[in-house]
């Protein structure tokens, strides 16, 4: 096997790189339940982030992963956080969706976070906080320390919801390796 | 990330990224998460991921010295290389996004203002989508190495930017394509912070007389692996 290339830092200057396939909109306007989801990236000291790019990847609300042309889905958003370190998307939730050992997880979804300082992505995920009992049996929040799970739920907010990303500090969210 | 365990009690396979705290990389300090990661089992969405075999990329977009309407100021070089999974299988219809300096070192970029010339004749973005033998190829100007504020008299080594998504959602990849020979190497952070030195010979591109156009253009190949830990990807 060949071995893979290294991650590098996205750097201060992706924005002029990477801006044209921003994708804040992941379904139509007219959707029936389509939901907004905001929130910040955050570093150690509590200051938004205005230099950091957050991709999402999901199934749709019939848990089915893209690309579906004919409706438009792709499953793929694509934030540059704005100055103050915030970012905003429109989606659905996805439908239930079936771990590793065959058990079906709670509906989330994937987020990548890529910045200046970070030499490689950090991975997380989403959850919804309407699925109390989904994920009180989702096969990955259950690995995780009690006090430590809230940092993968959205809470309710503005009539969407809410989800920062503490990249480091006393709130840290929860991050992946994969 | 410095190992990640393959399925189902697979062997582990090393991998070459960086740490997360780094502390010569001055910006890693209050980014860097502290806590331990937790080992993500291969869940459906980590199985599939973006494919962006439907977007209408035309050549302009793989050839950053025709985007305006002068020639950019320069070495005018060519890159190319395969995109390939951790089994050197081609990655078909993978999107590539590049983004650089130009030949003065400058980005196009409102918080790069340090005194070089910007091009109008050149955006430094491109992008493309491979073939079916999983290659790429670009046409650019040699990026100039540039200056940086993480230490005393700090010198980025001159870098292209690479972006690729790979087969599902654990390939995703960002690096830096680096030139051979750079003397800057030895004093960037950013290019150390891999601390396998055959895996930091993985970033450098290599010369290729034979991709290089008579009268033209100097080539530069690079291949990128992308090896999330999907041995046998369930999807196309």
């Amino acid at each position: 096997m060949s071995g893979a290339t290294p991650s590098q830092t996205v750097g201060p200057f992706f924005s002029f790189g990477l801006r044209w396939l921003e994708s804040t909109q992941l379904v139509g306007t007219d959707h029936p339940e389509r939901v907004v989801i905001q929130g910040s990236v955050l570093d150690g000291a509590g200051t938004g982030v205005p230099d950091a790019l957050v991709e999402t990847f999901q199934a749709d609300s019939a848990g089915e992963f893209g690309p579906v042309p004919e409706r438009d889905w792709y499953g793929f958003g694509r934030i540059l956080t704005n100055d103050e370190g915030q970012f905003a998307f429109t989606t659905v939730k996805p439908g239930p969706l079936t771990g590793s050992d065959g058990t079906m997880g709670a509906p989330h979804l994937s987020v990548s976070v890529f910045a200046r300082g970070l030499l490689q992505r950090v991975i997380t995920r989403i959850y919804f906080p309407d699925e109390e009992l989904a994920n009180q049996l989702d096969p990955v929040l259950k690995t995780i320390a009690p006090e430590r799970r809230s940092t993968l739920v959205a809470r309710a907010a503005d009539g969407g919801l809410w989800f920062d990303i503490h990249l480091q500090g006393e709130d840290e969210t929860v991050f992946f390796n994969c | 990330m410095t190992s990640r365990s393959g399925e189902a009690g697979g062997p582990a396979i090393l991998t070459p990224d960086p740490a997360y705290d780094v502390p010569a990389y001055r910006s890693s300090g209050k980014r860097a998460p502290i806590q331990p990661l937790h080992q993500l089992p291969l869940g459906a969405t980590e199985r599939h991921g973006p494919t962006f075999g439907h977007l209408s990329l035309t050549s302009v977009d793989a050839d950053l010295t025709r985007q305006h309407t002068g020639e950019p100021i320069g070495e005018r070089i060519i890159v190319s290389g395969r995109v390939l999974d951790g089994a050197g299988r081609p990655l078909r219809q993978s999107l590539v996004e590049i983004w650089q300096a130009n030949a003065a070192g400058r980005y196009d970029h409102p918080v790069d203002q340090h005194p070089a010339p910007l091009d109008p004749n050149f955006s430094g973005a491109g992008r493309c989508l491979t073939e079916d033998d999983g290659s790429y190829q670009f046409t650019t100007i040699k990026p100039g190495a540039y200056p940086w504020g993480n230490h005393p008299n700090a010198w980025r080594p001159a870098h292209i930017h690479f972006s690729v998504f790979g087969r599902a959602f654990t390939d995703r990849l960002v690096t830096q394509m680096y030139f051979p020979g750079d003397p800057l190497f030895a004093y960037d952070p950013i290019f150390g912070s891999v601390r396998d030195e055959s895996a930091r010979a993985r970033m450098v591109s290599s010369f290729d007389l034979e991709l290089s156009r008579p009268e033209w253009a100097l080539g530069y190949r690079f291949d990128i692996v992308v090896s999330g830990p999907l041995a046998t990807p369930d999807v196309p």
